[in-house]
């Protein structure tokens, strides 16, 4: 890369382009890219993102605005961040698919609750799943419908929780029993 | 419990009073609209047998029969956020229309903020700005957890906040919920008395002027201001407001109120104020069950 060529700015927001043709910055997801990420790899309705817009923090860290901004927009936090990208696989945010992955239909494996605490707690498990490998969204039931717990990552016959630690639990007997 | 004695003259009940803030506070959470109903959360503690009781006079909060509301499912699931009951009633004057643009001005640690972003059905832009950096991160992690993605994080001082980073020039509201002396904290808070008195609600009460006056000037006109302390002192309420409407062209209004309340007080020691301050709410925990609280409703001149 050339001083001359854009790049990121680790300390800044900025838009990423509507489709890939429109890209700037070398490896910048384009909105098309990301929204036919979550369509096409989780089935959530083609209207999930509708008159969201997305921003690009440091390589890769992709953030989802409902609202319309033009950027670019040096700030401590700007929406949820939901994507991470500059892997060979990207792998959506715990926080992300909590919001947007309700409605998921593809790539979702649902857990019972023993599983679902292990789960929570950060743990490898080994699970049976004959669908594809890599990021699934983790659900269980609760109040009677199944919800998103966050991210996991299915290989070889093993699931391993992508929980932030900041994000699992351990419940103390007595609590967090659902029936 | 020294320094509130000087409230005995405006304080409807004053022994009542001084009982009320001796009691526990109860466990209440909010329910995160944005995820959930108050009837599914109520269903998902139910399920881990945790007693829930709806608080009839605000639907989306919640009393729960545990101290730990954080170690549950419906907390791991962003559905709550553990709230005071009176801490709730702020954003709910200002109510927000979704699609706007809001500024909260010292937002941190974020239950006000992201209970704005609820009412606004996380649809439009909450500028949560908080001047200090370890609270904020407290802040974006409970919008991360509550599914916000309608906020916009900032770091300033705001008593000279710039909207330019946002490149925006007028906000359609303002919430204050300003730094103050916390006296009306004291159920949950054994200490909060330590540092209050006449003096220290002087001394902060210029700043609390400063920022109102800066959220009044960044709101458009027609467009709502709220303003709100957890304490009872005047020197911290009437006399801030009082001293904003002196400063702007801006008028009180009125407001339907959920929880009981008090007139604000017009004259205080010797200082009287804009009798608007009549229209503004006091907050008694012997009257609300709740902590103690402040607020006032103001709308920019067109």
């Amino acid at each position: 890369m050339t001083e001359d060529e854009p790049e990121n700015l680790s300390e800044t927001f900025e838009r990423v382009p509507s489709t890939a043709a429109e890209r700037v910055v070398e490896g910048r997801p384009s909105r098309a890219e990301i929204i036919d990420y979550w369509v096409d790899r989780f089935g959530v309705p083609k209207d999930t993102f509708d008159g969201a817009t997305f921003w690009e923090k440091g390589g890769g860290r992709i953030w989802v605005l409902n609202y319309e901004l033009s950027g670019p927009i040096s700030i401590e936090a700007l929406g949820l961040p939901i994507l991470r990208t500059r892997q060979e696989f990207w792998k959506p945010t715990t926080d992300a698919v909590r919001r947007f992955g309700a409605e998921a239909t593809e790539n979702v494996i649902h857990l019972e609750e023993p599983a679902a605490r292990a789960f929570l707690a950060g743990e490898k498990q080994e699970l049976p799943w004959d669908g594809d490998w890599g990021y699934l969204i983790v659900t269980h039931d609760i109040a009677g419908a199944a919800d998103p717990i966050g991210v996991g990552r299915y290989t070889y016959g093993t699931l391993q929780s992508m929980l932030p630690k900041g994000r699992r639990r351990e419940f103390e007997e007595g609590e967090g029993i659902s029936k | 419990m020294d320094s509130l004695r000087r409230y005995e003259s405006i304080v409807p009940d004053f022994s009542a009073f001084l009982e009320a803030l001796t009691k526990p506070l109860p466990t209440t959470v909010r329910v995160n609209t944005i995820r959930a109903t108050p009837e599914r959360v109520k269903a998902a503690f139910e399920d881990e047998g945790i007693r829930v009781e709806r608080r009839e006079r605000i639907p989306t909060l919640l009393e729960v029969g545990t101290d730990k509301p954080g170690n549950t499912w419906p907390h791991v699931h962003g559905w709550i956020h553990g709230q005071e009951e009176v801490s709730t009633i702020p954003p709910r004057v200002l109510d927000p229309d979704p699609g706007g643009v809001v500024w909260e001005a010292a937002a941190a640690p974020g239950g006000k903020a992201t209970q704005l972003a609820a009412l606004m059905n996380d649809s439009g832009l909450v500028i949560a700005n908080d001047d200090n950096l370890g609270r904020l991160s407290a802040l974006r992690s409970n919008a991360d957890r509550l599914g916000v993605s309608s906020m916009a994080v900032t770091n300033q001082d705001a008593r000279n906040f710039s909207f330019d980073p946002l490149g925006i020039e007028a906000v359609d509201h303002a919430l204050v919920d300003a730094p103050c002396t916390c006296e009306g904290t004291l159920r949950k808070n054994p200490d909060a008395l330590s540092d209050a008195g006449a003096g220290a609600s002087r001394n902060i009460s210029s700043v609390q002027r400063d920022i109102l006056i800066r959220a009044i000037k960044a709101t458009r006109p027609g467009g709502k201001v709220v303003y709100s302390t957890c304490t009872f002192a005047p020197e911290e309420n009437e006399a801030v407001v009082d001293a904003a409407l002196e400063a702007t062209e801006t008028n009180v209004v009125d407001f339907e109120s959920p929880l009981p309340a008090e007139p604000g007080v017009e004259t205080w020691e010797g200082e009287s104020y804009d009798p608007a301050v009549q229209k503004t709410k006091r907050y008694y925990p012997h009257q609300t069950d709740t902590g103690g609280f402040y607020v006032a409703k103001l709308e920019v001149a067109e």
